[in-house]
């Protein structure tokens, strides 16, 4: 047998430990896919293909409400996160330093910084605190929440666009006698593009996946889909469970896939 | 003297305040009002009375006799602090052994195939975290895949109790938190020149030796990094020792729910909040000030 | 009119910072930029000649002072209503439109007419040589096509001025020298006045009709390259521009007496007994049994049409002589040889200390 050739980035044991741990990463969720697709009324047992539960959750009237509430709020919050964090990442980055600036930085990566459980807590208290005096219950409380929670995940990728942006080019614009209107609608947006869709699908992705600050402030009857499922674990679990887990993990790869190629064809 | 006709300070404050009035109502401001809540009285169903009291803070740590007002040490209280520090220490490190591996496998692929794995790894990443933890759920369950599996090939003959315990936490945190490991430490050996290896070997370090005295210090920052990334949220956790550790295994984050449910104690759960806060703040510090001093160093 | 000046600055200062940290980025510029002409801000980096072009483009206020364009105070205008136009150092081309959109931007900005942008674009594509590149985008040229779309999209609206910021740093020397003849011909064929800025002597001498030399925010001598190159004002601008041997001397009657002995011949209206400085290009140093200065050969550099004689006089003062090659390539010269050295009268450039 030939010697290997001595690799000097080799570590021996790095690569064993490296291939295990991404098939034990991925091994959990194909196996949820995969009984999504059984048969057999009990979780352990593979009894067939079947697409039953796919079908028993699609006609449970819960679920659908919570699917519809879960997309209603993603879609308002994502949106929303995504056209103030575009703002705020053009005024700190396109622009002169100026005092506050940090302020402003800390501000919007807040939420990355305070565990959820803690802000969960403090709008539960907030919003205890307006329902009382208005007696508004509606979706409101739930779209504020998030559209804060995501502002961060839409700032990062615009923020980073735009510093990879050459500022001249606008100065450019500038010199051409474009006003700064004109400036931003014919260069910086454009340009930007492909960051702020990055943007708004992270925050549609989060505001999806975002479990204990709904749990905590949602009133009655607001279930989404994730504290729809939270509280299905509570109870005995079906398969049902499986397959609505299943078509949020497509959703989510399929939104991660986009916002890939998205953020790697740039320039 | 010519002045600009607009400052731009103030254009670049007007285009942040939408994104700071959204931060200030649906995500900072309220934790003001938590420290408020947390030296007031609870009310007798939910909420609070309008009263100064310290008396959350102390029971925090310490309880009273109901009939002979005794004070002792709230050992109930005290288990939970340190059982989610354990187990968000034990999270960092078990994150780390496996981390470090993979990031330096990504990290050496060649550079068209680089993107794949970092995909790999970014999807669990972003895939949601109360799916992940019901994936693991399933397979240590009883009745799951791993039971099953041991029994058929006869390692076992009864299901090992898994689910319910706090090794089940621990691997759910570790299985949940791995990619917010691997990322950071992926970045810093990204940045590492490999022809320092060359130079270690060539001056006859052994593997271990260059794996210990160049890379290891060389990439600090990256540990240091993800250790912080997994231990602040670890510390937090709700959702995973909520499913996976049922109701005997609580945490820090589990505990101040509990005060707002069925404990019925606002202010108590005030208190803990900001002690949580207060510990995520301090490892915050920490990291900042690691880093900077790394950079400075660095130029 | 004519007979105004395509710029005028009036002591235009500009700090950054304030109080005493402040960095005076100018100190004081004032300047006629002639129309027509094709003119260089020539400095080391950090000198103020970027400021200055800043400036008068509007990406910058001056602190003080005021700017004038063809006879208007464009001082408090942005840059989108001075009729001016940059080339940029790194070229800043609009990565996400063609060649053609990016030339016809400035035009469109202006509200022209459709027909008359397409027809000026086209004229425009033809004057830089890219008929074939139209339709491409910045990132399908190379460094030097780009450079040309660069140029293209700032004439096309006919500013009253170009502006070019170190336009030619990025390209390698023989694209370099391409484009300097390049820049001439254009500057030639549209009759617009050219301010442009860089660190290079070289290529300030060959391209311009006159040079202003930057140093530390001030302006310190402004001329043609003959009158620049021949008779520098100090001994900064001596040095920046091309080479040149220093040495130091007390002026006495009809000479001046070096610093080891050596007796120069050398009118002088200055007053005997005070020390000067003198500049000798080394292209007018000439070795002559009959020079008046001893010195011993230290080293000869070939180097083609040259050789270089590195020489030292006995009180260690280094002068170097740049000698043409006879066609046999041999001028005949060794380290250690004992050589005498003497100038033209006026070769030598005699300044104060």
């Amino acid at each position: 047998m030939a010697r290997r050739r001595f690799s000097v980035t080799r570590f021996p044991g790095f690569a064993p430990i490296a291939l295990t741990a991404f098939v034990l990463l991925y091994a959990p969720i194909i196996i949820i896919v995969i009984y999504s697709f059984n048969a057999s009324d009990s979780v352990a047992l593979w009894g067939g293909f079947s697409l039953k539960w796919y079908v028993a959750a699609w006609g449970n009237e819960a679920v659908q409400d919570a699917t519809l509430r879960s997309l209603v709020i993603a879609s308002v919050a994502a949106c929303v996160s995504t056209i103030v964090a575009t703002m705020a990442a053009i005024a700190t980055t396109r622009r002169s330093r100026f005092r506050g600036q940090t302020f402003i930085y800390v501000m919007i990566n807040q939420p990355l910084m305070v565990p959820e459980i803690v802000t969960a807590v403090a709008l539960l208290i907030f919003f205890a605190a307006i329902r009382v005096a208005t007696g508004y219950q509606g979706l409101g409380y739930l779209i504020l929440a998030h559209s804060a929670f995501c502002i961060p995940f839409a700032y990062l990728p615009i923020r980073a666009r735009l510093e990879g942006m050459d500022l001249s080019l606008e100065t450019a614009a500038a010199d051409l006698y474009a006003t700064p209107w004109m400036t931003f609608r014919r260069i910086t947006l454009p340009l930007l593009a492909p960051g702020i869709a990055a943007g708004a699908m992270l925050a549609f992705v989060i505001s999806l996946d975002t479990v204990v600050i709904t749990e905590f402030i949602k009133s009655a009857g607001q279930d989404t889909l994730p504290t729809y499922m939270l509280g299905q674990l509570r109870r005995a679990i079906t398969p049902e469970v499986n397959a609505i887990a299943t078509a949020l993990l497509a959703l989510t790869v399929l939104l991660l896939t986009a916002f890939f190629l998205l953020t790697r064809r740039r320039g | 003297m010519a002045a600009p006709p607009r400052s731009p300070a103030r254009t670049s404050w007007l285009l942040s305040t939408p994104a700071l009035l959204l931060l200030i109502f649906g995500a900072a401001g309220p934790l003001l009002i938590v420290l408020v809540y947390a030296f007031l009285e609870p009310g007798e169903y939910s909420g609070v009375v309008w009263q100064f009291t310290t008396e959350a803070w102390f029971r925090v740590f310490f309880e009273r006799d109901i009939f002979d007002g005794t004070v002792s040490p709230a050992d109930a209280h005290l288990t939970i602090f340190w059982r989610s520090l354990e187990l968000s220490v034990l999270t960092t490190l078990t994150t780390f052994v496996i981390g470090l591996p993979m990031a330096w496998f990504i990290a050496t692929r060649p550079a068209n195939q680089r993107a794949i794995w970092l995909f790999l790894i970014t999807i669990p990443f972003w895939t949601n975290l109360l799916i992940r933890t019901f994936a693991i759920m399933e397979v240590i369950r009883n009745q799951g895949i791993l039971n099953s599996l041991l029994i058929r090939l006869g390692v076992i003959s009864d299901p090992i109790q898994i689910l319910y315990t706090e090794t089940a936490v621990l691997i759910g945190m570790a299985y949940v938190y791995l990619p917010l490991m691997v990322l950071p430490l992926f970045a810093a050996i990204d940045r590492f020149d490999f022809r320092l290896l060359e130079a270690g070997y060539d001056l006859y370090a052994s593997r271990w030796q260059v794996l210990r005295r160049i890379v290891l210090p060389i990439v600090r920052p990256g540990i240091v990094a993800g250790s912080i990334l997994v231990f602040v949220p670890s510390l937090g956790a709700y959702v995973t020792p909520r499913i996976l550790g049922g109701g005997k295994n609580m945490m820090i984050g589990n505990f101040i729910e509990l005060q707002f449910g069925q404990g019925r104690n606002w202010p108590l759960g005030a208190a803990l909040s900001l002690i949580l806060l207060a510990i995520v703040l301090i490892a915050l510090l920490i990291y900042v000030r690691v880093t900077t001093r790394e950079d400075s160093r660095h130029g | 009119m004519d007979d105004q000046p395509a710029i005028r600055i009036a002591d235009a200062r500009k700090l950054y910072g304030s109080g005493e940290a402040a960095v005076r980025a100018l100190d004081g510029v004032s300047l006629d930029i002639l129309n027509g002409e094709f003119f260089t801000l020539l400095g080391p980096s950090g000198c103020g000649k970027t400021t200055l072009l800043r400036l008068i483009a509007g990406f910058e206020t001056p602190t003080e002072g005021r700017i004038h364009i063809a006879g208007a105070d464009v001082s408090d205008d942005p840059p989108n209503r001075r009729p001016v136009n940059t080339v940029f150092q790194s070229y800043a081309l609009f990565p996400h439109m063609s060649v053609r959109r990016n030339i016809a931007f400035g035009l469109e900005m202006l509200g022209r007419q459709r027909g008359e942008i397409a027809e000026t674009v086209e004229r425009m594509i033809a004057l830089v040589q890219l008929s074939d590149m139209a339709e491409r985008t910045p990132t399908q040229l190379s460094g030097g096509q780009q450079q040309r779309v660069a140029l293209a999209r700032a004439l096309a609206p006919k500013p009253k001025v170009l502006l070019l910021d170190e336009p030619l740093s990025a390209l390698d020397l023989k694209l370099r020298k391409e484009m300097q003849l390049e820049l001439k011909r254009l500057q030639h064929e549209t009759g617009i006045t050219f301010v442009f800025v860089t660190h290079d002597q070289e290529e300030a001498l060959t391209m311009s009709d006159r040079i202003g030399v930057m140093r530390g925010g001030r302006l310190l001598q402004v001329g043609s390259p003959r009158e620049i190159y021949n008779h520098p004002a100090d001994r900064f601008v001596a040095d920046f521009i091309g080479e040149t041997n220093f040495l130091s001397a007390r002026v006495e009657a009809e000479a001046v007496v070096l610093q080891n002995g050596a007796r120069v011949p050398l009118a002088s209206t200055r007053t005997p007994g005070s020390m000067v400085t003198l500049a000798v290009r080394p292209e007018q140093v000439q070795l002559r049994p009959d020079g008046p200065i001893a010195a011993t050969v230290r080293q000869v550099v070939y180097s083609g049409t040259d050789t270089h004689c590195y020489a030292a006089l006995s009180d260690g003062t280094q002068i170097v002589a740049r000698l043409q090659n006879p066609p046999s390539g041999e001028v005949g010269l060794q380290a250690g040889e004992a050589i005498r050295i003497g100038f033209a009268e006026d070769a030598v450039q005699m300044l104060d200390d």
